[in-house]
């Protein structure tokens, strides 16, 4: 390789090695604002805004769903599996919301410490599969195949 | 490859193939993922629009990569035909990471509950999107096309730092979207049912792109050579 074309080619190495090392520094300093959501955990230790609006995520726990009354209100539990908030939501919930199922919810800490939701989404898993396959593996956990 | 009649007369020998073989692979896919793949256990049969989504979204990555690095080239050898392969990739490019962003707010809409959320993966993408749009307007914006091409690839080098952003956007950061289902080391999150159909739809969208920048890159290489001998030849023969 030529001298001059040499250069060049450190040149724009050297350029694409300190922007990504300055875009590294610039993500890892917003790495709480780049955060989706808080966990349970995180908002058990408080590390969650108390007033402010933010958004929750975890698991359905199952079996913790429950309607208080006759209108649109629900009540139920999220988890990290390993602490738990309750969630109070009135509104339609999204196709995938189940018990077992991940949710991400949008709302504010009550002083009570239940999460008054307002938007609740449901996030889907990394999982595809045909469903008689799926039953097979409630009956049996094991392998994807 | 290097000169520029040689390639313009190589790719308009593939061409015709490399469209049998594209088409063939769509259809192949589109018929297995539409048709013969089972619905899944929890989507039902919205889950057939990954058959798009993934393909889009996997070549809207590559095709910018694709870019980058034949820009480095004709910055560093001065390749026309690098620059021109480079510059031809933006629109296509463009139109993946769009088609991406509008099927999966299309499938976030029924399945998250939301058309779009500000989550690191859909935010990544997008500014992916305004890079594209970014190298486009500047290549258009320079006068002379060497100029413009070289200042395009210095943009589409700068730019680089947000693809591996984009892919592990969902490691890396709490996010809505899901994480990898096939381009992760372990094995596939995904039923061979479905796996399959997808993987011709990959393969076929890589095929797809590869005809559209042959054919944007030679019109391209055309109009740049306008005024040389093998262009005048070549018009002279029609």
């Amino acid at each position: 390789m030529k001298p001059v074309r040499k250069q060049r080619l450190y040149l724009i190495l050297a350029m694409v090695v300190a922007i990504a090392v300055a875009a590294g520094f610039g993500l890892n300093a917003f790495n709480q604002n780049l955060m989706f959501f808080f966990a349970p955990t995180e908002v058990v230790a408080g590390k969650a805004p108390d007033t402010a609006v933010f958004r929750l995520g975890g698991m359905v726990v199952e079996g913790s769903v429950q309607r208080p009354g006759d209108d649109l209100r629900v009540r139920f539990d999220l988890t990290d599996f390993e602490q738990v908030v309750s969630v109070e939501y009135t509104g339609i919930l999204p196709d995938l919301f189940r018990e077992g199922q991940g949710i991400v919810s949008r709302g504010r800490l009550r002083a009570d410490g239940v999460f008054v939701a307002e938007e609740v989404l449901a996030k889907h898993d990394e999982n595809y599969m045909p469903p008689e396959v799926a039953d097979s593996l409630k009956k049996a956990p094991g392998d994807l195949e | 490859m290097g000169s520029p009649p040689h390639f313009y007369r190589f790719t308009g020998k593939i061409l015709p193939w490399l469209s049998l073989l594209c088409t063939l692979l769509i259809a192949a896919g589109l018929w297995g993922g539409l048709v013969e793949a089972p619905a899944d256990y929890q989507q039902g049969d919205s889950f057939r629009i990954i058959y798009v989504h993934v393909p889009s979204a996997w070549m809207s990555l590559f095709v910018y990569v694709v870019m980058a690095v034949c820009g480095a080239i004709g910055l560093i050898w001065h390749m026309k035909n690098a620059e021109i392969i480079a510059v031809s990739s933006a629109p296509i490019g463009a139109s993946f990471t769009f088609l991406a962003l509008v099927t999966g707010s299309l499938w976030g809409k029924p399945m998250w509950g939301s058309w779009w959320v500000w989550d690191a993966r859909l935010t990544s993408e997008l500014i992916l999107l305004f890079l594209y749009l970014g190298v486009i307007g500047l290549y258009a914006a320079i006068e002379d096309k060497r100029t413009a091409s070289r200042a395009v690839a210095i943009l589409a080098l700068v730019g680089l730092v947000n693809i591996p952003i984009i892919h592990y956007s969902v490691e890396w950061w709490n996010t809505l979207h899901q994480g990898p289902t096939v381009t992760k080391f372990d094995k596939p999150s995904i039923h061979v049912s479905m796996l399959i159909p997808l993987l011709l739809m990959a393969v076929g969208f890589k095929l797809f792109y590869l005809i559209s920048v042959l054919i944007r890159a030679r019109g391209e290489l055309i109009e740049r050579e306008s005024n040389s001998n093998w262009v005048s030849e070549l018009l002279e023969k029609r």
